[in-house]
């Protein structure tokens, strides 16, 4: 890698930390309880739009896990979320009224509260329906976790998503209020994965899954990328630079191994084909607010109105994570 | 007998006071280093904490960095206090901090009462370690650090290097030799105070002060000297993974811990309740007294360190994706690439299939889609059978096909025809196993109802095409198995061909072929090749088919299956 990529990249991670630090002024702080944390908490950082249902079990989750407080971004909610996050005793919550799509869906903001209050912590960045699963979620704590990563050195955790989805067409099981959304959105594509490396960042595009399979037949390139990196001990000099798929300095990409060894991964379980999508995906098409202008969502759209069964003799059902590292999803790497 | 326990610690006081609460209600006297860089008020907690305990002492506080002589003098004030602090004591155990007994005190103090004269403390000659993580053992005892391993890493690597390249050494101080092991150690008085007490010591010290994580050496070498018993193993388990940091213990290892049988086990990650809770409870002691036996921790952590260093082989995925040299040219398992096979024979894939009963696709990379056995639309994993999926990276199509049917052999039909990019990895992988029939795909164009001229071309252009594939095949990157038979050779004697593909794929079987596939009809080959040389066309891979074997093989009359006795 030359000096002028080097360079470039410089300039695009200045460039990023700018725009987030320029849309500040967006965010209105509704509650902030970050004065009562302990020292070096796990934090949770969410962008979200009318999710009132899927808030419960979400906050519940990652509660049992360990977090310690949720930073979270209400992008004019009309359903109840905002008043229900006021209340929990371990949110702040920030009202941004701008549009979601012109602040990179959310990025400039969650980036902003990083830079302000994720430094030095471990911060989690992920959407109301993104459910994280590690090595020995069942015994460990996310903190064991984080304490291992950092034991090891480790500044970066990645967790694929994986798309779940019902038996069956998603509108006819309705989801409850609390409900474990796995339930019902119990199966997965287990290896129909794409992997390619991209060069200018290190990161790896991870394409496939259930929404590749059934809504871009013809065009796999466009199907959503699948690599994220959530789990990051943040510092103000990092930046996300497409959602939460890819970093910058691109060090922070390099969460594989590239002498056949594996390192530590695990999987953000993805709790989008419920009932709650159909109405949804309709608003959002109208909105055309979300990536590629609601280009997926009108696919989603069309797909679950089509033909909305995901489900083939080959999909898995999921139990835990044990099943995922057996299948090659995520692995343990030497944490033992 | 009194057993005296010295702690060294630095985080996590409240559960190192729990541990020394513990020892010293069970009677056994404790000395505590508490790190220098432990702010006061937290100091002071601990000590207010275990201040209703007569038998608990804290030690003068040096600031400790791994690596460094602080932990040997920290170890050696703490050792000093307990000697004279308590005279009844007749084993001192070093521990941290972070260490956890896992068997009652009684049992530990019986056992020890069993070998009273002993030390218990690995001490392995420098050089005969192969544990030593950076390759430095020996070296550590010759050559100068004093720059930081963990803050300064590559002036510590510079200065390691230009000792090396100049040759400079220091001199070992006669009579010792160097010995290494885990820094855990539970010594008796009689050689603890030795070694404290030795007239030398200030010459050893001298020198230890410069070696490189001299808390793994200075008792280990200096005990040798002294000992009248020693065994060379340590009473903690302890273990370090790959980058020589310790494994860390959490609840779940609960099970695996009592049955280790070990005393004292480290390190156990500071919220592990469930260890805390159930290690130091008071349990009685047992009758019976087993031997440490920590077999079942070390499968686990000898498997955390193939799974680190070596992986899945074939498993390509978010956290390993490995380059082509370091095994990111192949695939989980063996597999079959048979080319020319499914041109010659009718239903040959299902003839396959029930010989060897094995899983045999058709075309997997047919230009208009994915012909997987079966004819399904989605396979194994959640695979689509969509030519444009497979085509927009094959070489996951490919690796995950064989990742997702683990256990179960896969071959695949594949000719000229099909998406040619997959080759070169085919080429390369050491778990194909290619048998290929050249000049085969002219038998479909000669079977084809299409115009002499457009068959002509599409010849040229597989010709081409094959002739590529094989000169991968034949060359000096190619891993593969290869076989290749010219379409004339195959002819002449296509039984031992057959015979050896099934055997290839089902090798334990001790099936014989006998029942073969139906040779398609090749009346009128001959002029059909004829022909397409006299349009020109230079036919290089065929072989030697002359006129009269092309159309009927010497073992075989055409469009009649026989049986092979």
């Amino acid at each position: 890698m030359g000096l002028m990529s080097s360079y470039r990249l410089r300039l695009q991670r200045r460039r990023l930390i700018a725009r987030a630090l320029l849309r500040r002024g967006e965010l209105t702080s509704v509650v902030n309880r970050l004065g009562q944390l302990p020292r070096h908490p796990v934090l949770v950082f969410t962008t979200l739009r009318n999710e009132r249902v899927r808030l419960p079990y979400f906050l519940q989750y990652y509660r049992g896990l360990g977090v310690d407080h949720f930073l979270m971004v209400d992008n004019g909610s009309d359903d109840g979320s905002r008043d229900y996050l006021a209340e929990q005793p371990d949110v702040s919550l920030w009202d941004a009224n701008a549009s979601y799509g012109k602040s990179r869906y959310g990025m400039d903001w969650i980036m902003y509260l990083l830079r302000q209050y994720g430094e030095g912590n471990w911060c989690l960045t992920v959407d109301v329906d993104e459910f994280l699963v590690y090595p020995f979620c069942e015994t460990r704590p996310l903190r064991a976790l984080t304490d291992w990563l950092d034991a090891s050195n480790i500044r970066t955790f990645s967790a694929m998503l994986l798309d779940m989805y019902p038996k069956g067409n998603g509108g006819e099981q309705l989801y409850l209020e609390g409900q474990n959304p796995f339930e019902i959105a119990e199966w997965f594509d287990a290896g129909n994965y794409t992997i390619s490396p991209n060069p200018s960042h290190s990161n790896l595009w991870i394409q496939g899954g259930p929404r590749a399979r059934t809504f871009f037949p013809g065009n796999p390139k466009a199907a959503p990328a699948l690599n994220k990196i959530p789990l990051v001990k943040w510092r103000r000099p990092y930046a996300y630079v497409s959602s939460t798929h890819m970093m910058l300095p691109r060090g922070l990409n390099l969460t594989y191994d590239q002498s056949g060894g594996e390192k530590a991964s695990g999987c953000l379980l993805h709790a989008k084909f419920l009932n709650t999508l159909a109405e949804k995906a309709a608003e959002e098409s109208q909105r055309r607010e979300h990536y590629r202008k609601g280009h997926e969502y009108a696919a989603y759209h069309r797909g679950l109105s089509d033909e909305p069964d995901f489900w083939c003799r080959w999909s898995e059902r999921y139990t835990n994570w044990k099943q995922l590292e057996t299948l090659g999803l995520i692995s343990k790497g030497n944490w033992a | 007998m009194t057993l005296g326990i010295v702690m060294l610690c630095h985080t996590a006081l409240d559960r190192a006071a729990q541990v020394a609460r513990h020892w010293a209600v069970a009677g056994c006297p404790v000395v505590l280093h508490v790190d220098a860089k432990v702010p006061a008020a937290e100091f002071g907690q601990l000590q207010t904490a275990l201040a209703d305990l007569t038998k608990i002492r804290f030690s003068r506080r040096f600031a400790c960095e791994w690596g460094t002589w602080s932990l040997v003098e920290a170890s050696q004030i703490a050792a000093t206090a307990m000697l004279s602090e308590f005279p009844e004591v007749r084993h001192v155990y070093l521990t941290s901090g972070s260490c956890l007994p896992l068997r009652p005190v009684a049992e530990l103090r019986a056992y020890l009462d069993s070998h009273p004269r002993t030390d218990f403390i690995e001490s392995v000659m420098a050089g005969d370690v192969g544990w030593t993580v950076g390759g430095l053992d020996l070296e550590r005892f010759t050559l100068r650090f004093p720059f930081s391993w963990r803050r300064q890493r590559k002036l510590f690597d510079a200065y390691v290097t230009v000792q090396r390249k100049l040759g400079i050494r220091r001199r070992i101080p006669a009579g010792i030799t160097p010995h290494l092991g885990s820094q855990w150690w539970c010594l008796t008085r009689q050689s603890l105070s030795a070694v404290l007490e030795s007239p030398d010591r200030a010459k050893y010290d001298d020198y230890f002060k410069r070696v490189w994580i001299p808390d793994e050496s200075y008792f280990q070498t200096l005990i040798r000297l002294v000992s009248a018993k020693l065994e060379s193993r340590s009473l903690t388990l302890a273990k370090f993974d790959v980058q020589g940091r310790p494994h860390i213990f959490y609840d779940d290892h609960r099970q695996l811990l009592r049955r280790s049988e070990c005393f004292v086990a480290r390190k156990i990650w500071p919220h592990a309740e469930g260890l805390y809770d159930s290690f130091l409870a008071q349990t009685p002691p047992r009758d019976v007294q087993p031997d440490p036996n920590p077999t079942g921790i070390d499968r686990l952590f000898s498997a955390a360190k193939d799974r680190r260093l070596a992986g899945r082989t074939g498993l390509y995925m978010q956290s390993r994706f490995p380059h082509a040299s370091h095994g990111g040219d192949t695939c989980a398992a063996p597999y079959s690439v048979l080319a020319g096979f499914s041109a010659l024979f009718e239903n040959f894939a299902d003839w396959l299939s029930r010989t060897s009963a094995t899983k045999v696709h058709g075309h997997l990379f047919a230009p208009d889609r994915v012909e997987f056995a079966g004819n399904e639309t989605v396979y194994a994993g959640g695979l689509s059978d969509n030519a444009r999926h497979r085509d927009y990276n094959p070489r996951s199509f490919l690796t995950s096909l064989i990742w997702n049917t683990r256990g179960e052999h896969q071959s695949f039909q594949f000719a000229p025809a099909d998406a040619q990019p997959i080759a070169s990895f085919i080429a390369q992988d050491p778990n194909a196993r290619v048998s290929l029939i050249s000049g085969a795909f002219l038998v479909p164009l000669f079977q084809s109802n299409r115009n002499f001229g457009e068959i002509r071309a599409e010849a040229a252009r597989l010709q081409k095409i094959e002739g590529e594939f094989l000169s991968l095949l034949r060359g000096p990157k190619t891993r593969a198995r290869v076989r290749i038979w010219t379409l004339a050779e195959f002819i002449e004697s296509p039984m031992a061909a057959l015979q050896s593909l099934v055997s290839d794929i089902a090798p334990r079987s001790e099936m014989r072929v006998t029942e073969v596939p139906k040779l398609v009809d090749l009346q009128g080959f001959d002029q059909f090749l004829q022909n397409l040389r006299n349009q020109g066309m230079q036919l290089t891979l065929l072989g030697d088919l002359s006129a009269e074997s092309g159309n009927a093989p010497r073992d075989q009359q055409p469009n009649r299956p026989y049986v092979v006795r």
